[in-house]
């Protein structure tokens, strides 16, 4: 099973979920855990992974080997995203422009270009609490391009039966998200019931009506708001799924990285049947 | 004044972690600006285009949607399509099918396309072009505050970088047809294209963060990328009493920093009602705790501006 | 010599373009025939790399100066590899003309 946790709108507890559902299945199945909010990563804050391992995440950009090329532009004409300038005889590499796609590699008609592997973040994994094994990627600061980092972190492991895998999304409703979502089960949007909260998960539940994802929802810090929220989700038919009223306490919890189910362990069962209503909801339909 | 420097100075609000209140910030400065005797002609800006919300708090009248067309994404033409795979053999975003529809052709999944064009010259049929995607609307909208340009990014879509781009530079030349001081961008969360193309070109980066774990360590990173485009910042603690001790931490990782801590505002929940309201914080509560902090930040900002008190 | 100016629109009055790689026009001046003509900015139109696809029209147009307001990192290595001298205006009210003029008195920021 593969859940995506994600939201739109950002700080309505996505992690805080995310962390505490984790927790509450590793004791059922192999849990793993996908921070792939790549940009600014908190699962760790909760889960607390001791890193075994850490790789580069990278994308391949082209080197023109200089001396067999006959400077006749192909590749900058080829390259859709301008990573690629020619002044002269030279061939200029522009790293952060690239999309390490392959165009120019394949485009070059002197076979002059090899692809070397350019790192723009790290891919770490390692053990967390309960035995969870968890993933993380970490853009380089100042590096513009999360998604390649999200694509080779999801690619780490193959899905297995009798695993769930829990994704951690970025906020907003871009690329980025697109690409946490791709290939999962369903969806668990956390909101809250503010205007916020409700505009930006408009947005997500048009994504995943594109994906063809099915969702539920977690509404966060209930009762501080309205009810559009509410009618809204009525209006979609998207199914409440569980309920965290706000409090105080709890906030102060949160920020010092304890988490849901260590602050109020209630919310183990809770979350376990919340699991069991996403694989009702799933069916046998497991990708 | 002399025309040199006329240039408006332009604000970047960040944060890092989303959700630390930052538009609530920028919406109750929009606010304070145009309260006073004689407001300062400034423009706002929502560069968060795949979540903006500054327009609901700063309630525009009339929109006047503008397209916004971003890339290109790769498109089969299934009459001329030999299925060859070709394409599918170079596609390196895993975004070439067997046609759901017809399993005699290959058809491109405009969700996975990264838009490289790959396909397009690997195809020996001609089948494959480029097209070019509408991928969010634009506007320039009146408040009761000021000028607000604002984005909405289709859901899903990739090139918010150039959105940003493209309203921010909007932005600043409408702020010299009205000889505007200063133009305030409510950022994206994250650190990534986005937040990089809101932070190009500002003069001053304002971290709204809050006392957690989490605010902490996406404040680094936030400061890390305002560092690397060399735009000085400062930073402010939103919800600040609701965790003391991520408050003194951050006190502490500022002062170590060399950043000006400009200030602390508490946890009020006058700030969610006045979200839900539609309205500015200060407008609806101006006596609330939260509305007075704001306050406080709003002119140690302008004065970090140098922006000119007539 | 050829020097090219981002500009907000294709006149010597349009008022210059502080930003480089997405300004709508370039103007290219000719100091030894002061004839000028103006291309719509390959760059502005572009997803990603606006300011290498400026960059590499202004290269391809042989100028030996290009003046704009600033200059991103992947435009500025562009043109240091072609040498092509990068100038900075300070104030944006400038005219495309006055930015022609302040080069030739040597006023422009380097
Ligand atoms: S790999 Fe793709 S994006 Fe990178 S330089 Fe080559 S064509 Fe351009
Ligand atoms: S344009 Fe590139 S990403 Fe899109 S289908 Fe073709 S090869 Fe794949």
């Amino acid at each position: 099973m593969q859940i995506a946790v994600a939201s739109g709108k950002g700080g309505t507890g996505k992690t805080t979920i995310a962390t505490s559902l984790a927790l509450s299945l590793a004791s059922l199945a192999k849990v793993r855990y996908f921070d792939c909010d790549v940009e600014a990563p908190n699962g760790h804050l909760f889960l607390k992974p001791e890193f075994s391992e850490s790789t580069p995440a990278v994308i391949r950009i082209p080197q023109i080997q200089t001396e067999k090329c006959t400077a006749c532009g192909r590749c900058v004409e080829v390259c859709e995203f301008h990573a690629l300038a020619q002044v002269g005889k030279n061939i200029l590499v522009f790293p952060q422009l690239c999309h390490g796609c392959g165009s120019c590699t394949w485009n070059c008609p002197e076979n002059v270009i090899v692809e070397v592997p350019n790192p723009i973040g790290t891919l770490e994994r390692g053990m967390a609490l309960e035995n969870i094994e968890f993933f993380r990627g970490l853009l380089t600061i100042s590096e513009p391009m999360p998604t390649p980092i999200i694509r080779q972190l999801k690619k780490r492991v193959h899905p297995q039966p009798n695993t769930i895998n829990i994704y951690d999304a970025p906020p907003g409703a871009s690329c980025s998200v697109v690409e946490t979502l791709r290939g999962v089960d369903f969806a668990l949007l956390v909101t809250e019931p503010t205007p916020f909260g409700l505009h930006d998960l408009k947005q997500m539940l048009g994504i995943l009506s594109d994906m063809n994802i099915p969702s539920g929802v977690v509404i966060n810090r209930d009762g501080i708001g309205d009810d559009s929220l509410e009618e809204t989700l009525r209006e979609f038919n998207i199914p409440v799924l569980l309920r965290v009223p706000f409090d105080r306490a709890l906030a102060e919890n949160l920020a010092s990285g304890r988490t849901l189910v260590d602050v109020y362990p209630e919310y183990r069962n809770a979350l376990r049947d919340l699991y069991q209503q996403i694989t009702e909801i799933v069916g046998g339909k497991t990708k | 004044m002399s025309t040199q420097n006329s240039r408006a100075k332009q604000l970047i609000i960040l944060s890092g972690k989303g959700g630390t209140g930052k538009t609530s910030i920028s919406a109750a400065f929009a606010h304070l600006n145009a309260d006073q005797e004689e407001p300062r002609p400034m423009v706002f800006v929502d560069a968060d285009v795949d979540a903006a919300n500054l327009s609901l708090v700063l309630q525009p009248g009339n929109l006047d949607p503008k397209e916004f067309w971003g890339g290109s994404l790769a498109e089969i033409d299934p009459e001329k399509c030999i299925n060859c795979g070709a394409c599918s053999a170079v596609c390196r975003y895993d975004a070439i099918f067997p046609d759901p529809k017809n399993d005699q052709v290959q058809w491109i999944d405009p969700i996975a396309c990264d838009g490289c064009a790959a396909c397009v010259y690997a195809c020996p049929e001609g089948a494959i072009s480029m097209v070019r995607q509408q991928e969010g609307n634009w506007f320039q909208s009146n408040t009761p505050y000021g000028t607000l340009f604002h984005a909405e990014l289709f859901p899903g879509r990739e090139n918010s970088g150039k959105l940003v781009t493209l309203i921010k530079q909007q932005a600043r030349l409408y702020a010299e047809d009205i000889q505007s001081q200063c133009v305030v961008i409510d950022g994206p969360p994250g650190i990534g294209c986005p937040v990089i193309s809101a932070c190009a070109g500002t003069d001053l980066g304002l971290i709204v963060t809050e006392p957690s774990l989490m605010g902490l360590h996406d404040l680094k990173r936030v400061l890390g990328t305002l560092r690397h485009f060399h735009v000085p910042s400062v930073i402010c603690i939103n919800k600040a009493d609701i965790y003391p001790e991520g408050t003194r931490a951050i006190r502490e990782y500022a002062a170590a920093e060399g950043i000006e801590l400009i200030g602390e505002i508490p946890y009020d929940e006058k700030v969610p009602r006045a979200m839900i309201e539609g309205k500015p914080v200060t407008v609806l509560f101006p006596d609330s705790f939260a509305a007075k902090a704001i306050q406080e930040v709003w002119h140690k900002t302008t004065s970090l501006l140098q922006l000119q008190e007539d | 010599m050829k020097l090219i100016i981002s500009a907000q629109n294709p006149s010597l009055e349009a008022q210059v373009d502080r930003r480089f790689g997405r300004c709508m026009w370039l103007v290219l001046f000719d100091t030894e025939t002061n004839q000028w003509e103006a291309f719509q900015n390959p760059g502005a139109s572009q997803s990603g790399g606006a300011g290498v696809a400026a960059a590499q029209f202004i290269v391809d147009q042989k100028a030996k100066v290009v003046v704009s307001g600033d200059f991103g990192p992947n435009a500025s290595r562009a043109f240091q590899a072609a040498k092509i001298e990068m100038r900075r205006f300070t104030d944006s009210t400038t005219t495309v003309q006055e930015a022609v003029d302040h080069f030739i008195q040597d006023k422009l920021l380097k």
